[in-house]
Protein backbone atom coordinates (compact mmCIF):
# COMPACT_ATOMS: atom_id res chain seq x y z
CA UNK A 1 0.00 0.00 0.00
CA UNK A 2 1.32 3.28 -0.85
CA UNK A 3 1.06 6.21 1.30
CA UNK A 4 -0.93 8.97 1.02
CA UNK A 5 0.13 12.36 1.76
CA UNK A 6 -2.10 13.34 4.58
CA UNK A 7 -2.63 16.41 6.92
CA UNK A 8 -2.32 17.38 10.31
CA UNK A 9 -4.98 17.66 11.47
CA UNK A 10 -7.16 15.84 14.72
CA UNK A 11 -9.04 13.77 11.97
CA UNK A 12 -5.98 11.98 11.10
CA UNK A 13 -4.15 11.94 14.75
CA UNK A 14 -7.44 9.19 15.29
CA UNK A 15 -6.67 7.66 12.39
CA UNK A 16 -3.27 7.12 13.38
CA UNK A 17 -4.63 5.87 16.62
CA UNK A 18 -6.79 3.65 14.98
CA UNK A 19 -3.32 1.84 13.63
CA UNK A 20 -2.65 1.72 17.07
CA UNK A 21 0.17 4.92 16.88
CA UNK A 22 0.89 7.44 19.10
CA UNK A 23 1.90 10.13 16.68
CA UNK A 24 2.30 13.86 16.70
CA UNK A 25 3.55 16.72 14.16
CA UNK A 26 6.85 17.91 14.13
CA UNK A 27 7.25 21.77 13.40
CA UNK A 28 9.99 21.88 10.70
CA UNK A 29 11.25 24.82 11.80
CA UNK A 30 11.04 25.40 15.20
CA UNK A 31 11.01 21.54 16.46
CA UNK A 32 8.00 22.04 18.69
CA UNK A 33 6.34 18.82 18.76
CA UNK A 34 2.01 19.20 18.31
CA UNK A 35 0.06 17.21 19.84
CA UNK A 36 -2.85 17.58 18.42
CA UNK A 37 -1.23 17.89 15.24
CA UNK A 38 -2.09 21.63 14.18
CA UNK A 39 -1.90 23.52 10.33
CA UNK A 40 -0.11 26.10 12.14
CA UNK A 41 2.79 26.17 14.47
CA UNK A 42 1.81 28.72 17.69
CA UNK A 43 4.98 28.88 18.24
CA UNK A 44 6.73 29.78 15.01
CA UNK A 45 3.71 30.22 12.69
CA UNK A 46 5.27 27.86 9.67
CA UNK A 47 3.20 25.14 8.51
CA UNK A 48 6.00 22.64 7.66
CA UNK A 49 5.67 19.74 9.40
CA UNK A 50 6.73 15.85 9.53
CA UNK A 51 4.95 12.95 12.21
CA UNK A 52 6.92 11.55 14.47
CA UNK A 53 5.72 8.71 16.60
CA UNK A 54 5.34 9.30 20.27
CA UNK A 55 6.62 6.84 23.18
CA UNK A 56 3.66 5.47 24.90
CA UNK A 57 5.11 5.37 28.32
CA UNK A 58 4.63 8.20 30.39
CA UNK A 59 4.34 9.32 34.13
CA UNK A 60 0.95 10.49 35.72
CA UNK A 61 0.57 14.05 36.28
CA UNK A 62 -2.52 14.52 37.85
CA UNK A 63 -6.41 12.24 38.16
CA UNK A 64 -9.53 12.43 39.18
CA UNK A 65 -12.25 9.86 39.75
CA UNK A 66 -15.29 10.73 37.63
CA UNK A 67 -18.36 10.20 39.54
CA UNK A 68 -21.31 11.95 38.11
CA UNK A 69 -20.91 11.56 33.97
CA UNK A 70 -22.70 12.73 30.61
CA UNK A 71 -24.98 10.42 29.35
CA UNK A 72 -22.48 8.15 26.92
CA UNK A 73 -20.25 7.88 30.17
CA UNK A 74 -22.41 7.05 32.94
CA UNK A 75 -22.91 3.82 32.64
CA UNK A 76 -19.15 3.42 33.53
CA UNK A 77 -18.84 5.75 36.62
CA UNK A 78 -16.47 5.88 39.00
CA UNK A 79 -13.74 5.59 36.73
CA UNK A 80 -10.67 7.75 36.26
CA UNK A 81 -9.42 10.00 34.03
CA UNK A 82 -5.51 12.11 34.12
CA UNK A 83 -2.87 14.17 32.78
CA UNK A 84 -0.06 11.74 31.54
CA UNK A 85 3.50 12.73 30.43
CA UNK A 86 4.98 11.21 28.30
CA UNK A 87 8.45 10.01 27.83
CA UNK A 88 9.54 12.93 26.27
CA UNK A 89 7.35 15.02 27.89
CA UNK A 90 4.46 15.88 26.11
CA UNK A 91 1.36 15.81 27.76
CA UNK A 92 -2.22 13.95 26.73
CA UNK A 93 -5.15 12.99 28.77
CA UNK A 94 -6.88 9.85 28.89
CA UNK A 95 -8.42 7.44 30.91
CA UNK A 96 -6.88 5.27 33.68
CA UNK A 97 -8.32 1.70 33.34
CA UNK A 98 -6.89 -2.04 34.62
CA UNK A 99 -6.00 -0.37 38.53
CA UNK A 100 -8.20 -0.18 41.59
CA UNK A 101 -9.15 3.25 41.62
CA UNK A 102 -7.04 3.72 45.21
CA UNK A 103 -4.18 2.64 43.84
CA UNK A 104 -3.89 5.52 41.59
CA UNK A 105 -0.94 7.80 42.32
CA UNK A 106 0.60 10.90 41.19
CA UNK A 107 3.99 9.71 39.67
CA UNK A 108 2.84 6.37 38.74
CA UNK A 109 4.10 5.25 35.34
CA UNK A 110 1.60 4.04 33.11
CA UNK A 111 1.17 3.15 29.51
CA UNK A 112 -0.90 3.34 26.28
CA UNK A 113 -3.46 1.04 25.23
CA UNK A 114 -5.68 0.73 22.26
CA UNK A 115 -9.71 0.27 22.14
CA UNK A 116 -10.63 -2.13 19.08
CA UNK A 117 -12.20 0.08 16.90
CA UNK A 118 -15.85 -0.02 16.82
CA UNK A 119 -18.45 -0.63 14.33
CA UNK A 120 -18.83 2.44 12.47
CA UNK A 121 -22.17 3.73 12.36
CA UNK A 122 -23.20 6.41 9.78
CA UNK A 123 -25.16 9.07 11.21
CA UNK A 124 -22.67 9.61 14.05
CA UNK A 125 -20.01 11.91 14.49
CA UNK A 126 -17.17 11.62 14.97
CA UNK A 127 -15.77 7.90 14.37
CA UNK A 128 -12.53 8.35 16.84
CA UNK A 129 -10.75 5.53 18.26
CA UNK A 130 -10.26 5.67 22.23
CA UNK A 131 -6.76 4.75 23.43
CA UNK A 132 -6.30 4.81 27.71
CA UNK A 133 -3.19 4.31 30.21
CA UNK A 134 -3.19 1.33 32.46
CA UNK A 135 -0.02 0.59 34.81
CA UNK A 136 2.78 -0.18 32.85
CA UNK B 1 -3.05 57.54 32.63
CA UNK B 2 -3.55 55.34 35.60
CA UNK B 3 -6.62 55.01 37.42
CA UNK B 4 -8.85 57.00 34.81
CA UNK B 5 -12.33 55.67 34.54
CA UNK B 6 -12.97 53.98 31.80
CA UNK B 7 -16.31 53.71 32.29
CA UNK B 8 -18.81 54.13 35.10
CA UNK B 9 -21.83 51.98 36.20
CA UNK B 10 -24.75 53.87 36.64
CA UNK B 11 -27.22 51.25 37.40
CA UNK B 12 -27.15 47.36 37.69
CA UNK B 13 -30.00 45.14 38.07
CA UNK B 14 -30.48 40.79 39.05
CA UNK B 15 -33.03 38.78 38.71
CA UNK B 16 -33.98 36.05 41.57
CA UNK B 17 -31.24 33.44 41.45
CA UNK B 18 -32.23 29.86 41.65
CA UNK B 19 -34.95 27.41 39.70
CA UNK B 20 -37.21 29.64 37.92
CA UNK B 21 -39.66 27.19 36.75
CA UNK B 22 -41.55 28.49 34.01
CA UNK B 23 -39.69 30.76 32.34
CA UNK B 24 -37.62 31.73 29.92
CA UNK B 25 -34.25 33.11 29.60
CA UNK B 26 -35.24 36.33 27.93
CA UNK B 27 -38.14 36.16 30.84
CA UNK B 28 -35.21 36.19 33.60
CA UNK B 29 -33.49 38.90 31.84
CA UNK B 30 -36.36 41.43 31.89
CA UNK B 31 -36.37 41.03 35.27
CA UNK B 32 -32.59 42.14 36.02
CA UNK B 33 -33.28 44.94 33.10
CA UNK B 34 -36.84 46.09 35.40
CA UNK B 35 -34.37 46.54 38.42
CA UNK B 36 -31.65 48.46 36.89
CA UNK B 37 -34.57 50.64 35.10
CA UNK B 38 -36.21 51.45 38.42
CA UNK B 39 -32.59 51.71 40.49
CA UNK B 40 -32.22 54.66 38.00
CA UNK B 41 -35.06 57.02 37.39
CA UNK B 42 -33.39 59.90 35.85
CA UNK B 43 -32.73 57.31 32.68
CA UNK B 44 -34.82 57.05 30.01
CA UNK B 45 -33.67 53.50 28.85
CA UNK B 46 -35.64 53.52 25.58
CA UNK B 47 -34.26 57.12 24.58
CA UNK B 48 -30.74 56.52 26.73
CA UNK B 49 -29.05 53.19 25.66
CA UNK B 50 -27.52 52.76 22.78
CA UNK B 51 -26.03 49.47 22.66
CA UNK B 52 -26.82 45.80 24.60
CA UNK B 53 -23.67 43.52 24.99
CA UNK B 54 -25.17 40.17 26.41
CA UNK B 55 -23.18 37.07 27.55
CA UNK B 56 -24.84 33.44 27.05
CA UNK B 57 -22.95 30.15 26.86
CA UNK B 58 -25.02 27.96 25.72
CA UNK B 59 -27.76 27.22 22.82
CA UNK B 60 -28.89 23.76 24.32
CA UNK B 61 -30.87 24.61 27.44
CA UNK B 62 -33.76 25.77 25.48
CA UNK B 63 -32.86 25.44 21.81
CA UNK B 64 -32.19 29.37 21.62
CA UNK B 65 -29.32 31.10 19.74
CA UNK B 66 -29.32 34.77 18.66
CA UNK B 67 -29.55 36.09 22.54
CA UNK B 68 -28.59 39.48 21.42
CA UNK B 69 -31.71 40.44 19.84
CA UNK B 70 -34.05 38.64 21.91
CA UNK B 71 -32.64 40.55 25.10
CA UNK B 72 -32.95 44.01 23.69
CA UNK B 73 -36.62 43.29 22.74
CA UNK B 74 -37.74 41.78 26.09
CA UNK B 75 -35.64 44.21 27.50
CA UNK B 76 -37.48 47.06 26.04
CA UNK B 77 -34.47 48.18 24.16
CA UNK B 78 -35.20 47.39 20.12
CA UNK B 79 -33.94 48.77 18.14
CA UNK B 80 -30.39 49.24 19.14
CA UNK B 81 -27.38 46.83 18.02
CA UNK B 82 -27.51 44.02 20.50
CA UNK B 83 -24.55 41.67 19.83
CA UNK B 84 -24.47 38.05 22.39
CA UNK B 85 -20.52 37.81 23.72
CA UNK B 86 -19.79 34.22 24.07
CA UNK B 87 -16.74 32.63 25.93
CA UNK B 88 -17.98 29.99 28.27
CA UNK B 89 -18.91 31.13 31.34
CA UNK B 90 -16.85 34.40 31.46
CA UNK B 91 -19.57 35.69 28.58
CA UNK B 92 -20.56 38.80 30.47
CA UNK B 93 -16.89 39.50 31.49
CA UNK B 94 -16.43 39.30 27.28
CA UNK B 95 -19.96 41.39 27.43
CA UNK B 96 -18.45 43.83 30.27
CA UNK B 97 -15.47 44.15 27.99
CA UNK B 98 -17.63 44.87 24.89
CA UNK B 99 -19.80 47.92 26.75
CA UNK B 100 -16.68 49.39 27.79
CA UNK B 101 -14.87 49.54 24.27
CA UNK B 102 -17.92 50.98 23.04
CA UNK B 103 -17.99 53.52 25.50
CA UNK B 104 -14.12 54.34 25.07
CA UNK B 105 -14.59 54.45 21.89
CA UNK B 106 -16.62 57.43 21.87
CA UNK B 107 -19.14 55.93 20.06
CA UNK B 108 -21.75 55.52 22.35
CA UNK B 109 -22.71 57.35 25.90
CA UNK B 110 -24.71 54.72 27.14
CA UNK B 111 -24.49 50.84 27.15
CA UNK B 112 -26.13 47.69 28.44
CA UNK B 113 -23.86 44.87 29.69
CA UNK B 114 -25.75 41.84 30.63
CA UNK B 115 -26.08 38.17 30.89
CA UNK B 116 -28.22 35.31 31.43
CA UNK B 117 -29.05 31.35 31.55
CA UNK B 118 -31.18 29.09 32.21
CA UNK B 119 -30.65 25.56 33.04
CA UNK B 120 -32.25 23.79 35.77
CA UNK B 121 -35.28 22.46 33.96
CA UNK B 122 -32.70 20.09 32.11
CA UNK B 123 -31.10 17.07 34.04
CA UNK B 124 -28.04 16.92 35.69
CA UNK B 125 -26.67 14.78 33.20
CA UNK B 126 -28.05 17.16 30.41
CA UNK B 127 -25.92 20.22 31.91
CA UNK B 128 -22.66 18.12 32.43
CA UNK B 129 -22.47 17.77 29.24
CA UNK B 130 -23.41 20.84 27.87
CA UNK B 131 -20.56 22.62 30.13
CA UNK B 132 -18.32 20.20 28.99
CA UNK B 133 -18.97 22.22 25.48
CA UNK B 134 -16.51 25.11 27.71
CA UNK B 135 -13.54 22.35 27.45
CA UNK B 136 -12.09 20.82 24.69
CA UNK B 137 -13.61 18.28 22.76
CA UNK B 138 -11.76 15.94 21.10
CA UNK B 139 -9.15 15.34 24.14
CA UNK B 140 -10.97 16.03 27.25
CA UNK B 141 -14.60 15.51 26.56
CA UNK B 142 -14.19 12.47 24.17
CA UNK B 143 -12.27 11.06 26.83
CA UNK B 144 -14.86 11.52 29.65
CA UNK B 145 -13.46 14.22 31.53
CA UNK B 146 -16.23 16.32 32.64
CA UNK B 147 -16.28 19.77 33.51
CA UNK B 148 -15.63 19.47 37.18
CA UNK B 149 -13.05 16.63 36.27
CA UNK B 150 -10.97 19.51 34.60
CA UNK B 151 -11.24 21.27 38.06
CA UNK B 152 -10.43 18.37 40.17
CA UNK B 153 -7.37 17.88 37.81
CA UNK B 154 -6.44 21.08 39.69
CA UNK B 155 -7.23 19.84 43.21
CA UNK B 156 -5.50 17.04 42.84
CA UNK B 157 -1.77 18.69 41.19
CA UNK B 158 -2.76 21.75 43.76
CA UNK B 159 -2.74 19.17 46.83
CA UNK B 160 -0.28 17.53 45.35
CA UNK B 161 2.24 20.46 45.33
CA UNK B 162 1.52 22.68 48.24
CA UNK B 163 -0.53 20.27 50.04
CA UNK B 164 -3.33 21.81 50.21
CA UNK B 165 -6.50 19.44 51.96
CA UNK B 166 -9.95 19.02 51.20
CA UNK B 167 -10.86 20.69 54.62
CA UNK B 168 -9.60 23.80 52.86
CA UNK B 169 -11.22 23.23 50.17
CA UNK B 170 -14.96 23.10 52.28
CA UNK B 171 -13.59 26.08 54.29
CA UNK B 172 -14.43 27.94 50.91
CA UNK B 173 -17.78 26.49 50.70
CA UNK B 174 -18.75 27.12 54.24
CA UNK B 175 -17.50 30.65 53.57
CA UNK B 176 -19.79 31.24 50.35
CA UNK B 177 -22.46 29.77 51.91
CA UNK B 178 -22.44 31.81 55.18
CA UNK B 179 -22.55 35.00 52.35
CA UNK B 180 -25.31 33.65 50.86
CA UNK B 181 -27.34 32.96 53.68
CA UNK B 182 -27.38 36.80 53.90
CA UNK B 183 -28.30 37.06 50.13
CA UNK B 184 -31.87 37.61 49.24
CA UNK B 185 -31.28 36.91 45.80
CA UNK B 186 -29.30 33.95 46.64
CA UNK B 187 -29.98 30.58 44.92
CA UNK B 188 -28.80 28.97 48.40
CA UNK B 189 -29.36 31.14 51.61
CA UNK B 190 -28.78 28.82 54.24
CA UNK B 191 -25.37 27.96 56.19
CA UNK B 192 -23.46 24.87 55.76
CA UNK B 193 -21.50 23.19 58.22
CA UNK B 194 -17.71 21.99 57.74
CA UNK B 195 -18.07 18.31 58.42
CA UNK B 196 -21.61 18.39 55.81
CA UNK B 197 -19.42 19.60 53.18
CA UNK B 198 -16.82 17.02 53.60
CA UNK B 199 -19.05 13.62 53.87
CA UNK B 200 -21.02 15.27 50.65
CA UNK B 201 -21.35 13.02 47.67
CA UNK B 202 -18.59 12.39 45.33
CA UNK B 203 -18.76 14.36 41.66
CA UNK B 204 -15.23 14.52 40.41
CA UNK B 205 -12.97 13.13 43.14
CA UNK B 206 -11.25 15.29 45.23
CA UNK B 207 -14.68 17.51 44.99
CA UNK B 208 -17.62 16.62 45.98
CA UNK B 209 -21.37 18.11 45.56
CA UNK B 210 -19.99 20.95 48.61
CA UNK B 211 -17.07 21.90 46.41
CA UNK B 212 -19.08 22.61 43.08
CA UNK B 213 -20.98 25.73 42.07
CA UNK B 214 -24.94 25.70 41.88
CA UNK B 215 -26.95 24.85 38.36
CA UNK B 216 -28.55 27.88 38.54
CA UNK B 217 -31.71 30.13 36.42
CA UNK B 218 -30.77 33.71 36.65
CA UNK B 219 -29.73 37.20 35.13
CA UNK B 220 -27.63 40.34 35.34
CA UNK B 221 -27.47 43.90 33.83
CA UNK B 222 -25.29 46.89 34.45
CA UNK B 223 -26.25 49.93 33.12
CA UNK B 224 -22.49 52.31 31.55
CA UNK B 225 -21.78 55.73 30.92
CA UNK B 226 -18.97 57.69 29.67
CA UNK B 227 -17.55 58.92 32.97
CA UNK B 228 -18.05 62.41 32.46
CA UNK B 229 -22.08 61.89 32.20
CA UNK B 230 -22.62 59.12 35.14
CA UNK B 231 -23.16 62.31 37.47
CA UNK B 232 -26.18 63.29 35.10
CA UNK B 233 -27.91 59.73 36.26
CA UNK B 234 -27.11 59.05 39.73
CA UNK B 235 -24.35 60.95 42.44
CA UNK B 236 -23.33 57.50 43.50
CA UNK B 237 -22.03 55.96 40.08
CA UNK B 238 -19.42 53.31 40.49
CA UNK B 239 -16.54 53.75 38.17
CA UNK B 240 -14.49 50.88 35.91
CA UNK B 241 -10.72 51.82 36.42
CA UNK B 242 -9.12 48.42 35.24
CA UNK B 243 -9.94 45.79 33.04
CA UNK B 244 -7.94 42.43 31.76
CA UNK B 245 -8.57 39.98 29.52
CA UNK B 246 -6.36 37.00 28.05
CA UNK B 247 -6.65 33.71 26.82
CA UNK B 248 -5.25 30.68 26.88
CA UNK B 249 -5.38 26.90 25.58
CA UNK B 250 -8.43 25.19 25.28
CA UNK B 251 -7.27 22.10 25.81
CA UNK B 252 -6.30 22.47 30.08
CA UNK B 253 -3.49 19.50 29.65
CA UNK B 254 -1.57 21.42 27.01
CA UNK B 255 -0.95 24.17 29.48
CA UNK B 256 2.33 24.26 32.18
CA UNK B 257 1.17 24.63 35.21
CA UNK B 258 -2.42 23.26 36.60
CA UNK B 259 -2.02 24.93 39.95
CA UNK B 260 -2.42 28.07 38.40
CA UNK B 261 -4.71 29.89 35.54
CA UNK B 262 -2.57 31.64 33.29
CA UNK B 263 -4.85 33.99 31.72
CA UNK B 264 -6.51 34.86 34.74
CA UNK B 265 -3.30 36.26 35.86
CA UNK B 266 -2.31 38.08 32.86
CA UNK B 267 -5.69 39.70 32.91
CA UNK B 268 -5.19 40.67 36.52
CA UNK B 269 -1.84 41.92 35.43
CA UNK B 270 -3.13 44.17 33.40
CA UNK B 271 -6.15 45.41 35.02
CA UNK B 272 -4.01 46.41 38.29
CA UNK B 273 -1.56 48.07 36.05
CA UNK B 274 -4.22 50.11 34.21
CA UNK B 275 -5.92 50.74 37.50
CA UNK B 276 -2.90 51.61 39.40
CA UNK B 277 -4.00 49.68 42.07
CA UNK B 278 -2.05 46.89 44.16
CA UNK B 279 -3.34 43.60 45.44
CA UNK B 280 -3.25 44.68 49.05
CA UNK B 281 -5.40 47.85 48.21
CA UNK B 282 -8.69 45.94 47.02
CA UNK B 283 -11.62 46.40 49.67
CA UNK B 284 -13.58 43.22 48.47
CA UNK B 285 -14.25 40.83 45.03
CA UNK B 286 -16.15 38.73 43.71
CA UNK B 287 -13.97 35.91 42.10
CA UNK B 288 -14.83 32.71 40.22
CA UNK B 289 -15.75 30.16 42.46
CA UNK B 290 -17.11 27.46 39.76
CA UNK B 291 -15.73 24.95 42.43
CA UNK B 292 -13.80 25.09 46.04
CA UNK B 293 -10.50 24.77 44.22
CA UNK B 294 -11.14 27.76 41.61
CA UNK B 295 -11.48 30.42 44.12
CA UNK B 296 -8.17 29.05 45.97
CA UNK B 297 -6.68 29.49 43.14
CA UNK B 298 -7.96 32.61 42.24
CA UNK B 299 -6.69 34.34 45.83
CA UNK B 300 -3.02 33.02 44.27
CA UNK B 301 -3.43 34.47 40.93
CA UNK B 302 -4.96 37.83 41.97
CA UNK B 303 -2.16 38.16 44.76
CA UNK B 304 -4.28 38.02 47.56
CA UNK B 305 -1.83 35.71 48.91
CA UNK B 306 1.73 33.34 47.50
CA UNK B 307 1.81 30.52 45.31
CA UNK B 308 0.17 27.57 47.44
CA UNK B 309 -1.02 29.57 50.23
CA UNK B 310 -4.66 30.41 49.46
CA UNK B 311 -6.38 26.38 51.00
CA UNK B 312 -4.68 28.39 54.29
CA UNK B 313 -6.08 31.85 53.62
CA UNK B 314 -9.45 30.37 53.25
CA UNK B 315 -8.90 27.92 56.60
CA UNK B 316 -7.88 31.14 58.47
CA UNK B 317 -11.00 33.16 57.99
CA UNK B 318 -9.08 35.89 55.81
CA UNK B 319 -11.24 35.62 52.85
CA UNK B 320 -14.47 35.96 55.07
CA UNK B 321 -16.80 38.55 55.80
CA UNK B 322 -14.95 40.10 58.26
CA UNK B 323 -11.80 39.06 57.30
CA UNK B 324 -8.40 41.12 55.54
CA UNK B 325 -9.98 40.61 52.02
CA UNK B 326 -13.62 39.81 51.60
CA UNK B 327 -14.19 37.60 49.17
CA UNK B 328 -17.57 36.28 47.28
CA UNK B 329 -19.72 38.54 49.72
CA UNK B 330 -22.75 37.22 47.43
CA UNK B 331 -22.15 33.84 48.02
CA UNK B 332 -19.90 33.20 44.92
CA UNK B 333 -21.03 30.98 42.11
CA UNK B 334 -21.12 28.24 45.27
CA UNK B 335 -24.16 29.72 46.83
CA UNK B 336 -25.05 32.54 45.08
CA UNK B 337 -25.74 30.15 42.04
CA UNK B 338 -24.00 29.94 38.71
CA UNK B 339 -26.24 30.72 35.87
CA UNK B 340 -23.38 30.34 33.24
CA UNK B 341 -23.48 33.41 31.01
CA UNK B 342 -25.19 35.94 33.86
CA UNK B 343 -22.65 35.44 36.41
CA UNK B 344 -19.66 38.17 34.68
CA UNK B 345 -22.03 40.89 35.85
CA UNK B 346 -23.40 39.35 38.55
CA UNK B 347 -20.17 39.63 39.87
CA UNK B 348 -20.16 43.53 39.16
CA UNK B 349 -23.62 43.51 40.53
CA UNK B 350 -22.46 42.42 43.58
CA UNK B 351 -19.37 45.01 43.53
CA UNK B 352 -22.03 47.63 42.45
CA UNK B 353 -23.84 47.53 45.83
CA UNK B 354 -20.65 47.04 47.85
CA UNK B 355 -19.20 50.35 46.97
CA UNK B 356 -22.65 52.51 46.92
CA UNK B 357 -23.12 51.11 50.54
CA UNK B 358 -26.59 48.76 49.30
CA UNK B 359 -25.18 45.31 49.73
CA UNK B 360 -27.40 44.79 53.33
CA UNK B 361 -26.32 42.43 55.59
CA UNK B 362 -23.21 41.44 53.56
CA UNK B 363 -21.97 44.84 53.64
CA UNK B 364 -18.19 45.32 53.96
CA UNK B 365 -17.51 48.83 55.27
CA UNK B 366 -16.22 51.49 53.73
CA UNK B 367 -15.56 49.60 50.72
CA UNK B 368 -14.12 51.64 47.71
CA UNK B 369 -12.24 49.69 45.84
CA UNK B 370 -13.24 45.96 44.65
CA UNK B 371 -12.32 43.50 41.93
CA UNK B 372 -14.43 40.80 39.66
CA UNK B 373 -12.32 37.88 38.38
CA UNK B 374 -14.42 35.78 35.69
CA UNK B 375 -13.31 32.72 34.27
CA UNK B 376 -14.66 30.77 31.36
CA UNK B 377 -13.97 26.99 30.65
CA UNK B 378 -11.47 25.75 32.44
CA UNK B 379 -9.45 28.87 32.33
CA UNK B 380 -9.12 29.85 28.42
CA UNK B 381 -10.07 32.85 29.08
CA UNK B 382 -10.48 34.80 31.94
CA UNK B 383 -11.17 38.75 32.47
CA UNK B 384 -10.57 40.64 35.68
CA UNK B 385 -12.16 44.54 36.45
CA UNK B 386 -11.48 47.00 38.84
CA UNK B 387 -13.91 49.61 40.05
CA UNK B 388 -14.17 52.13 42.40
CA UNK B 389 -16.58 54.42 44.73
CA UNK B 390 -17.36 57.59 41.86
Amino acid sequence: MTEQPTNFTIEQFYKNISQKKLMAGKCLKCGKIHLPPRPLCDKCLSTGFEWVELPQNGKLLTYTIIHVAPPQFQNMTPYAVGIVQLENSVKIPGMIKDVPLDKIKVGMSLKMEFEEPQQPQQTQWPQWPRYYFRPS
Amino acid sequence: MKGKPLASIVSAGLSKFGRLEGLYAREIFAQAAKEAYERCPKLDPKRDIKALFIGHMGESYEHQGHTGATAADWAGLLHIPATRTEAACSSSGAALRAAIFTIASGLCDVVMAGGVEKMTHRSTSEVTEFLAMASDFPFEQWHGITFPGLFALMATAHMHKYGTTEAQLAHVAVKNHYNGSLNPKAHMQKEIALEQALSSRVIAWPLKLFDCSLITDGASCLILTKPEIAKKYTDTPVHIIGSGQASDTIGMYEREDFTSLRAAKLAAKQAYEMAGVKPEEIDVAEVHDCFTIAEIIAYEDLGFCKPGEGGKLAEKGETSLKGRIPVNTSGGLKAKGHPVGATGTAQAYEIYLQLTGQAGKRQVADAEIGLTHNVGGSGATATVHIYKRG
